[in-house]
């Protein structure tokens, strides 16, 4: 069971962002503890990505608090976002295709020699290191990401989020290119972090895979929160329709 | 995110370029490089491939070559400059009036004193730093297009340089500052033997200690012969050049003018070689200095990631928009050393100095294997670029091919180069490519050699074609 009665690792409170005059999100508060994965559902264009972007700094929401342990931050960019130890998996993997794995994986926060030099070798070390563990299979250090397998590349970005002492892991439809091999290995890995204490935010369309990866569901709809329940205390077919008809099951309604 | 298992690898003998670990795309251009060096080489009777011809190439190429090297950074991030030949004029208007006109005038120093080239220069590798960085704020934080910035550069820059000589063509420039032009600026023989023998070492250890630091990681690392004889072979083109430079020799005249300007008169059997240029030598220091930036510096891993994909760049937090403006601003302050050597190999600053440079220098850029689709991109790669520019235009020249023929064939060789790149990366391009080459060489052909040749060549074309053709290639 999760602990909710300490502070939340993160709290969105009253989160508003508007793209000409469209309100993409519209005054939504969302929370996360320790050890918590929290689904984020709803249909295309629901908003639960764009107010994720708010969190990981690739758009800056137009009201609202985000608090880190209790203490407000300033998320303008992704370079904030990762001083807070936020860490993101993008949908699209964000993965720069004419660069290796190893420069991917430490893009932005090179490992330098003392000169100030990039230390190739170093950051080719750690990345055999990791990637070891999260898929041993991995070989291709030296090729372009462009030149690797669908599930090779989620593990490069997956490899790229995990490695800097992620404290809380936004993970955008992470197995939608997946096979159902790796999608296993994507669970069996948020398990893993979760056992370590990370928050997750885990966006995913699909509700089956929700029910069994998260502790809550927050639902949205044009733009709103349809409520967060958790989802054990809910059926598939509930959180269907608090995606589709934008309702609180009755017996949580109260 | 496991791979599907794959049959074990039966353990095959590895080819010789494998084992080597070359780049088969360098390869290819340094074997188009050497086929067009043999060929016009047989053309002029040996007169291509003397002393004194690779030592004028070499010179000749620096200017474009040097700016090539930036170009790379700028079409790797996906954008282009089409200001830096006149950027080069504005360049060399500043530095040519500085030392004749405002430092003189303005500071106070008289002609010749020394002073004035460190001082004219700093303020032309200034000016141009400056431009290059305002161009890059354009560009980057107010976006608008880097073609348009650049273009309306082109003018501006260009008739700056105009307006700030009123035209004038400004020399002769101070003596000193002619030093980087080429001819009148060498290291001679010894200090030329010096230097080469320090990078052929300098060659060696790095070809080793990557090698070291590739086994302290536990990293496969190639076989201990082909690093020996790749070590071997950068020794033998370095220490050939040097050579090759120092074999060409003063001309008699020029020595009895030296000797008489000390008051000696030339001794019986004296002769002396010009050695490495200090431009050429320039040349080679911001080749190595823009490699190591690209290589080894987060500024250049910044570079290749945007030019990559500038979103996840920007999602990895690094500022994309100030990147732009360094990355224009290095192209500038290359523009400015550009600037120093082309007007110092003149002499003077005329006013149309750098005049169409910017498609030489995209030119070499993109034949040296620059994708304009960004991300790729190498600085050795512009640098022969630019040298297999310069060698077609001056071979031509040798061998007496008209003017406006020369532009032609520097131009479609600018088409060839890109389309060589695509039919290598994609294969079903491979056949258009090939028809596309049995109905142009022809024309070339008949076009150097006339209609005996062009009669033959066309035959070989079509039959080569029907042969293609049966075999389901075209």
């Amino acid at each position: 069971m999760v602990d909710r009665t300490g502070t939340p690792l993160v709290e969105m409170r009253d989160i508003s962002i508007s793209f000409g005059g469209i309100k993409a999100v519209d005054h939504v508060s969302v929370d996360l503890f320790p050890g918590e994965v929290v689904g984020l559902l709803g249909h295309n264009g629901a908003g639960k990505s764009t107010l994720i972007k708010c969190l990981s700094g690739a758009y800056r929401k137009d009201a609202g608090q985000i608090f880190v342990d209790g203490k407000e931050v300033e998320i303008t960019n992704p370079r904030d976002a990762r001083t807070h130890n936020i860490e993101t998996i993008y949908q699209t993997l964000a993965l720069a295709d004419n660069l290796d794995a190893s420069a991917n994986l430490f893009l932005g926060r090179e490992i330098t020699t003392a000169l100030g030099f990039v230390d190739d070798g170093a950051m080719e070390a750690e990345t055999r290191r990791i990637m070891g563990r999260l898929n041993p299979n991995f070989r291709k250090f030296n090729a372009p990401v462009s030149a690797l397998s669908g599930g090779q590349r989620q593990s490069v970005a997956i490899a790229r989020a995990v490695y800097f002492n992620a404290r809380v892991l936004i993970m955008d439809e992470p197995t939608a290119a997946l096979g159902p091999q790796e999608t296993q290995m994507v669970a069996d890995l948020i398990d893993e972090l979760k056992r370590q204490g990370l928050g997750i935010f885990l966006i995913d369309h699909d509700v089956h895979q929700v029910k069994k990866l998260c502790d809550r569901a927050a639902v949205m709809k044009n733009g709103e929160l349809v409520g967060v329940v958790k989802v054990d205390e809910v059926t598939e077919d509930d959180i269907l329709a608090m995606i589709i008809l934008g309702k609180k099951p009755e017996h949580l309604a109260a | 995110m496991s791979d599907t298992a794959r049959p074990a690898q039966t353990p095959r003998r590895r080819s010789l370029i494998e084992s080597l670990e070359i780049d088969t795309r360098l390869l290819g251009m340094i074997a188009a490089f050497a086929l067009i060096c043999i060929a016009f080489d047989l053309m002029t009777g040996g007169r291509f491939l003397s002393p004194r011809n690779i030592f004028n190439l070499s010179i000749q190429t620096v200017s474009v070559a040097i700016m090539a090297t930036g170009m790379v950074f700028v079409i790797v991030t996906r954008h282009i400059d089409l200001s830096v030949g006149a950027l080069l004029a504005t360049c060399s208007a500043v530095m040519a009036m500085m030392q004749q006109a405002w430092l003189p005038n303005l500071m106070g120093l008289e002609l010749g004193h020394w002073a004035i080239a460190p001082l004219a220069i700093l303020a032309g590798l200034v000016a141009g730093t400056a431009i290059g960085a305002a161009q890059g704020w354009l560009v980057g934080y107010l976006t608008i297009p880097a073609f348009i910035v650049t273009l309306g550069g082109l003018l501006v820059w260009r008739n700056v340089a105009w307006y700030l000589t009123g035209g004038q063509t400004i020399g002769p420039l101070d003596e000193n500052f002619q030093l980087f032009g080429g001819i009148n600026g060498t290291l001679g023989t010894s200090w030329s033997w010096i230097l080469g023998a320090i990078a052929a070492a300098a060659a060696v250890w790095i070809v080793f200690s990557a090698r070291r630091a590739k086994i302290s990681h536990e990293f496969p690392v190639k076989p201990l012969w082909a690093e020996g004889a790749l070590a071997a072979v950068f020794v033998v083109l370095i220490l050939g050049f040097v050579g090759i430079l120092n074999a060409y020799q003063v001309p008699i005249g020029r020595l009895r003018r030296i000797f008489e300007a000390r008051g000696e008169t030339v001794p019986e059997g004296f002769s002396m070689g010009y050695g490495l240029p200090i431009s050429v030598l320039l040349l080679i220091l911001v080749a190595i200095a823009m490699t190591v930036i690209a290589r080894k510096t987060r500024l250049g891993r910044y570079i290749f990631a945007t030019g990559g994909n500038p979103d996840s760049a920007e999602l990895s937090g690094i500022n994309t928009r100030f990147l732009t403006v360094k990355v224009f601003a290095i192209m500038g302050f290359l523009c400015a050393l550009s600037a120093v050597v082309a007007s110092a190999r003149l002499t003077n600053h005329a006013n149309d100095i750098g005049t169409l440079d910017e498609l030489r220098v995209i030119a070499a850029a993109v034949i040296g294997g620059t994708a304009l689709s960004g991300g790729l991109g190498t600085i050795y790669g512009a640098v022969l670029g630019a040298l297999i520019m310069q060698s077609l235009q001056s071979g031509m020249a040798m061998i007496g091919v008209d003017a406006p023929f020369q532009n032609i064939v520097v131009g479609a060789v600018l088409v060839e180069a890109v389309l060589l790149d695509i039919a290598y990366r994609v294969p079903a391009v491979r056949p258009k490519a090939l028809l596309f080459h049995l109905i142009v060489l022809p024309i070339l052909i008949l076009m150097f050699f006339g209609a005996l040749y062009f009669a033959v060549s066309a035959v070989a074309a079509v039959v080569l074609g029907v042969f293609f053709k049966r075999k389901g290639v075209l």
